[in-house]
């Protein structure tokens, strides 16, 4: 039953919804008429399936962690998003968006990107379908994601810098938007995670939810059964609701997103599940870190992933029908998480996924040795090397 | 009883005229302005104002107003200003029409309700919300007509034959169109299928027709007052103010603005 979620105006309970200029409109209405008829067309599908077959590498593995089982108790899965081609499970929804984007006969599209994984999912959907990509990244994030500006102008992609607002991922979608008002004719918005207006979330989730299909089959032949428990990081929550829909109806499965607390909840974050009000930001309703007179506030997180004062509507939903559980945890327990994932599996965790790393030692009072829980692996690290190495002093003298 | 929309638009027609609104974010460029800055442009001619709610995120709008809107916030910005300054400018007797241009966010987070309880007895008499279609205004809608605040819709040049149905059903005041597909911000030409797609609008519709987004110079003014009732002038507007070195030059400068635009026949 909850699996038909969003309604036909795209809502999540009170959530979700489409928050845009009319100029938007006809382009948001466009779009769902063209994903209906792809995803219920055989030619679309096939197309679809063998590009992640045979260019993104799915099915990707479930991997037991043994030495991290031993050490916490419980027993741990990875589910191996950071072996998809590019290195994180952005790469899923933007060769599938980049199909679509074909089926419309549009030529070019803009994307924002955080940590710039998205980014670069969106410059290789793009080199391999043949159309124009325009990225946008906000000043911070272009800074400390240097090597991914790199990746994406080698695969032929414009980056353009924003030095707007926060300079980070909201105004990099603000940004995206701003060109996608204007040159809406010919151009698609590329997102990125399960946020925007109708039918971005139910689009980018239905695209991500391979993953959680996968692990679903993966555990019965593993276990025998239904993990006890799922966990992911969440930014926009894209691979949170990627590896979560397809339990959202086992009832016996406990889904737990894990957010960025950067400095402390009372401090600098960007935890909106755990703290947020609702509000109105990026073309929907969901909750949003804001002051007392709507105007939204700068997020803050080591991962750059994380930083967004804003969450799909979906998890504002499941959180308040108690469906879903979320958390938050620091920077500092991240670069824990960090480390803990590649000393003891040989798995070096981009920081975004670290966060849920992080949170694990916090289970094992609730969790015993039968307890079967999957983790998110939603990246790879290399991205993050230079922070990771500055702040756990691998070079100092 | 009419209200002041209705009666500007009656006077304006059977004189043949057309309405110039001009618009600036509330408490810019200093916490105070607003009052003095409106007054001016009232007398040089201004029909009617649009005055702008900062938000940190405007979407819809280009760097002209997004920098108006950062230093407007910077200087203490909240929505009750706006009916501070509404209420002072009824006390000092300003009769014409004053409009709200707003984003969602800071009116759902304030209180529809009590937005409305106070855009009433402040004197406002409209609000345009850029980012609300009428998908998503019903609640709003309802509690706009008991306050009797006219909600005005946009239409885009892009807006199909369904959609632009469904909005005149819901028009009230006038309806607001967008010259072209983009952001707000000064620009010289205009979408090439405007004139077709307002007059595709009047054959469907009474209701007065503004045209906004982009307006800077006389030549546009000229080309809209062949097809619609009136143009909102923003970000020219805006600049015009942020290139003045003083109140007194200020206030010249926004006389001599208006008077240009007002004077086209
Ligand atoms: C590796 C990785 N994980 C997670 C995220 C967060 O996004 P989401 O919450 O949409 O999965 C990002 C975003 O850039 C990412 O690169």
């Amino acid at each position: 039953m909850r699996n038909l979620f969003p309604d036909n105006e795209g809502h999540f309970g009170e959530f979700g919804g489409k928050f845009v200029p009319e100029t938007l409109m006809p382009a948001l209405d466009e779009l769902e008429d063209i994903f209906r008829l792809a995803i219920n067309d055989n030619n679309f599908t096939e197309e679809l399936d063998h590009l992640l077959t045979s260019y993104v590498g799915r099915p990707t593995p479930l991997t037991f962690a043994k030495n991290l089982t031993k050490k916490l108790g419980f027993k741990i899965y990875l589910k191996r998003e950071d072996l998809c081609h590019t290195g994180a499970h952005k790469i899923n929804a933007a060769i599938a968006q980049g199909l679509l984007v074909k089926k419309m006969g549009k030529s070019r599209v803009v994307a924002e990107t955080g940590a710039g994984q998205h980014g670069v999912a969106t410059a290789t959907a793009c080199a391999l379908l043949g159309i124009d990509a325009v990225i946008y990244m906000g000043a911070k994030d272009y800074d400390r994601q240097k090597i991914n500006v790199a990746r994406m102008r080698l695969l032929g992609a414009t980056v353009i810098k924003v030095d707007s607002g926060s300079q980070t991922l909201k105004d990099a979608i603000n940004e995206a938007i701003r060109d996608w008002v204007t040159n809406v004719s010919t151009t698609h918005y590329l997102i990125g995670s399960v946020v925007g207006p109708h039918p971005y979330p139910e689009i980018v989730r239905s695209f991500q939810s391979i993953i959680g299909k996968e692990v679903k089959d993966q555990i019965m032949i593993e276990e025998k059964k239904m993990p006890d428990i799922v966990i992911a990081c969440v930014g926009g929550g894209s691979n949170a609701m990627g590896i979560f829909h397809s339990f959202i109806d086992e009832e016996n499965t406990k889904l737990i997103g894990i957010e960025a607390a950067g400095e402390g909840l009372n401090k600098k974050h960007a935890a909106t599940l755990s703290v947020g009000t609702t509000g109105i930001l990026h073309g929907m309703k969901s909750l949003v870190l804001q002051n007392s007179d709507g105007q939204i506030q700068e997020a803050h997180s080591i991962s750059a992933g994380l930083d967004y004062p804003g969450v799909g509507p979906e998890h504002a939903w499941l959180k308040s029908i108690k469906r879903a559980e979320y958390y938050s945890v620091t920077n500092e327990v991240a670069l824990m998480g960090v480390k803990l994932l590649s000393e003891s599996e040989g798995i070096i965790p981009a920081l975004e996924t670290a966060h849920a790393v992080g949170y694990l030692p916090e289970l094992t009072n609730v969790l015993n040795e039968q307890s079967v829980l999957v983790l998110n692996v939603s990246g790879r690290g290399d991205k993050d090397m230079d922070i990771i190495s500055e702040k756990l002093n691998f070079f100092s003298t | 009883m009419n209200s002041r929309i209705d009666q500007l638009f009656i006077n304006l027609k059977k004189d043949k005229q057309f309405a110039v609104i001009p618009f600036i974010p509330i408490n810019w460029p200093g916490t105070d302005d607003t009052i003095s800055i409106v007054e001016t442009a009232l007398s040089a001619g201004a029909d009617a104002i649009e005055l702008g709610i900062p938000f940190s995120d405007p979407l819809a709008d280009g760097a002209t107003n997004q920098l108006a809107y950062q230093e407007a916030l910077k200087n203490g910005s909240k929505v009750d200003n706006l009916f501070k300054i509404v209420d002072k400018l009824r006390t000092r007797n300003v009769k014409k029409p004053l409009i709200a241009f707003s984003y969602f966010n800071p009116i759902y987070r304030y209180g529809i309700e009590k937005f409305m309880i106070n855009a009433e007895v402040s004197g406002l008499d409209a609000i345009i919300i850029v980012d609300l279609p009428p998908e998503e205004s019903i609640d709003f809608s309802q509690l706009a007509k008991k306050h009797k605040m006219h909600q005005i819709f946009l239409l885009a040049p892009n807006s199909n034959e369904k959609r632009i149905e469904s909005v005149i059903k819901l028009a009230s005041g006038f309806l607001y169109c967008v010259s072209v597909a983009g952001t707000t911000g000064v620009r010289d030409n205009f979408s090439t299928g405007l004139e077709t797609f307002v007059n595709k609008i009047k054959t469907k519709t009474d209701i007065p027709i503004i045209i906004g987004f982009g307006i800077s110079k006389k030549e546009h003014i000229k080309f809209i007052k062949k097809i619609a009732d009136g143009a909102v002038v923003g970000s020219a507007f805006v600049e015009t103010i942020r290139n003045s070195n003083n109140e007194n030059q200020r206030d010249m400068k926004i006389s001599e603005f208006i008077h240009n635009l007002v004077e086209v026949d």
